[in-house]
């Protein structure tokens, strides 16, 4: 019995603590979309959802009860297995990093002894990440740049020609805009001399100016601007441009499959967002908060969390901003943007970066 | 225990894919597949205590060359049915390779076998840190030479793309001379 259960138990807490967590970033993302609904109207002078509950606060849970219980429609003459495969495909790659975002500081003040068969011993910290490994940066970019796989496949399974269009731009826009991503991260992985979340975020606890969105604010906007063209956002939508492409690569789907595409996109926000906080403005650490409380307890973690929310929901708004405010690039445009500024502007950074570091000023 | 489990279970989705792979009739399939052995192999690479490669390889494999691939496929929407008749001749050749490729792998046992290093040693060998500096001090050559080959393609490839350009603007001139 003590065996079976010292086996399981790291198994449990991972699947508890990834049960966790998804369901967190899906309640966030069902939220954006309704902020996204409200913040628009206003911008344009509406109110916005207010029907469902007090102030449409319940409008997501109508939206997916519409979704699955509408019918679902395939075309006739799509490829079944890789129509169905596609939206699958999305999603998970924009859920998968979410198991090494580093949610808040480790909390150190809690005594595990209490467990059974001698469980908690050795235990002498709970981090408040799932997966806290050496490459977690890379890992990030790399399930995120198969995301692209989602969107190409979806437009070449449908065997309609917008949705075709939509998937060859997707995939064309991810892979130019992936360099210069890549590039403007560089910079930050330079200073702190790691490629792990966790030990970015102690390297600007202990840098002079806190926060690398200071020395590294070139790489910051550079990242930003990638980031809206990684996620196929306004002014980067062009995969789903309405007035062209009907809907893009999402034409042909309907009801619970649409959603998950429509997830996917939020959740890349997301995550974007997170890396935007975490690589520039200091994940969850809040300047001067150890003054107040100490560094490990449980007060600490729980302000530092708030923090690290109130971070990604502010790079939320401004995606929603930046979407009732700016219009839509031309596809040329787009493309000679991304090769002929954004990435010369990236690997300028990290020239200058380089040379920083080697002189000792960053 | 369940990293063996886990390594079965990678291992055979890998091979499935493989023989996936080289036996769909459809090339898209074909190349569906190998991103699945792709990513298979990095999960190997995982357990193997690698991260960086496992990171990279999903990185590099199947995040920008099989995008490329499939990007390539699907604008030539190439027919399902067609018969391969044209490469019959490549089977031999294909024969020999793998045979190099059995005996490399054979090769690879034997030296791994043979091997002096610590279990301690290879169990940091796949962080970040240590591969960065084996890379610029053990094998600073061979680094370089792949740099340079890069380098060169990277060239080649402006130099192809550009005389394009310059041909049909000539070819456009002469028609307009006639």
């Amino acid at each position: 019995m003590e065996e079976i259960v010292k086996t399981l138990f790291p198994l449990i807490v991972y699947f508890t603590a990834i049960f966790l967590a998804f369901n967190g970033v899906l309640i966030i993302v069902a939220y954006t979309v309704l902020a996204e609904r409200k913040i628009l109207g206003w911008i344009q002078g509406r109110i916005g959802p207010n029907r469902v509950g007090p102030w449409g606060l319940l409008q997501p849970f109508a939206d997916l009860l519409k979704f699955i219980f509408k019918e679902d429609i395939a075309p006739d003459k799509s490829t079944k297995f890789v129509y169905f495969l596609a939206p699958l495909v999305a999603l998970i790659c924009a859920l998968m990093p979410i198991v090494v975002y580093p949610f808040g500081p480790p909390i150190k003040t809690i005594d595990w002894s209490f467990l059974p068969y001698g469980l908690g011993e050795g235990i002498r910290q709970l981090p408040l990440v799932i997966a806290d490994f050496d490459v977690a940066l890379l890992y990030v970019l790399s399930v995120t740049s198969v995301g692209v796989y989602g969107i190409a496949l979806a437009g070449w399974a449908s065997n309609s020609k917008y949705s075709l269009m939509g998937g060859l731009r997707s995939s064309a826009q991810m892979i130019s805009y992936e360099l210069a991503m890549g590039a403007s991260v560089l910079g930050v992985v330079m200073m702190a001399g790691s490629l792990s979340l966790t030990k970015i975020i102690e390297a600007q606890t202990r840098y002079p100016t806190r926060w690398f969105i200071i020395p590294q604010f070139i790489g910051f906007i550079v990242f930003l601007i990638a980031a809206f063209a990684e996620t196929n956002r306004v002014p980067f939508d062009l995969p789903e441009a309405e007035t062209e492409l009907v809907a893009g690569f999402h034409t042909e789907y309907s009801a619970l499959k649409f959603a998950l595409f429509f997830m996917a996109e939020y959740v890349n926000m997301f995550t974007v967002s997170v890396m935007c906080s975490t690589l520039f403005l200091g994940g969850w650490y809040v300047p001067g908060l150890s003054r107040i409380f100490e560094y490990g307890s449980i007060p600490y973690a729980i302000v530092s969390h708030i923090a690290f929310l109130l971070k990604i929901f502010f790079f939320l708004f401004l995606y929603i901003w930046v979407r009732g405010t700016l219009p839509r690039f031309r596809f040329d445009q787009l493309m000679s943007f991304g090769w002929k500024f954004l990435l010369p502007v990236a690997i300028g950074n990290l020239v200058f970066t380089t040379i920083m570091v080697y002189l000792g000023i960053f | 225990m369940i990293t063996t489990l886990l390594f079965f279970l990678f291992a055979g989705f890998a091979i499935a894919c493989a023989g996936l792979m080289v036996y769909h009739k459809n090339p898209l399939y074909s190349a569906i597949s190998l991103i699945g052995v792709f990513i298979a192999l990095a999960c190997i690479y995982m357990l193997l205590a690698a991260p960086f490669i496992a990171a990279v390889q999903v990185l590099v494999y199947a995040g920008a060359i099989m995008v490329l691939v499939i990007f390539v496929i699907m604008l030539l929407n190439l027919e399902e049915d067609k018969p391969l008749t044209r490469l019959r001749h490549l089977y031999l050749i294909g024969s020999i390779l793998g045979l190099v490729l059995l005996a490399q792998t054979l090769f690879i046992f034997y030296a791994v076998k043979k091997s002096p290093q610590s279990a301690q040693e290879q169990a940091d060998a796949g962080l970040t840190l240590n591969i960065g500096r084996a890379m610029f001090t053990e094998y600073l050559l061979p680094v370089e030479i792949a740099g340079v080959l890069l380098l060169m393609a990277i060239v080649g490839a402006m130099v192809l793309s550009r005389r394009l350009k310059e041909t049909r603007l000539d070819i456009a001139q002469k028609e307009k001379r006639r």
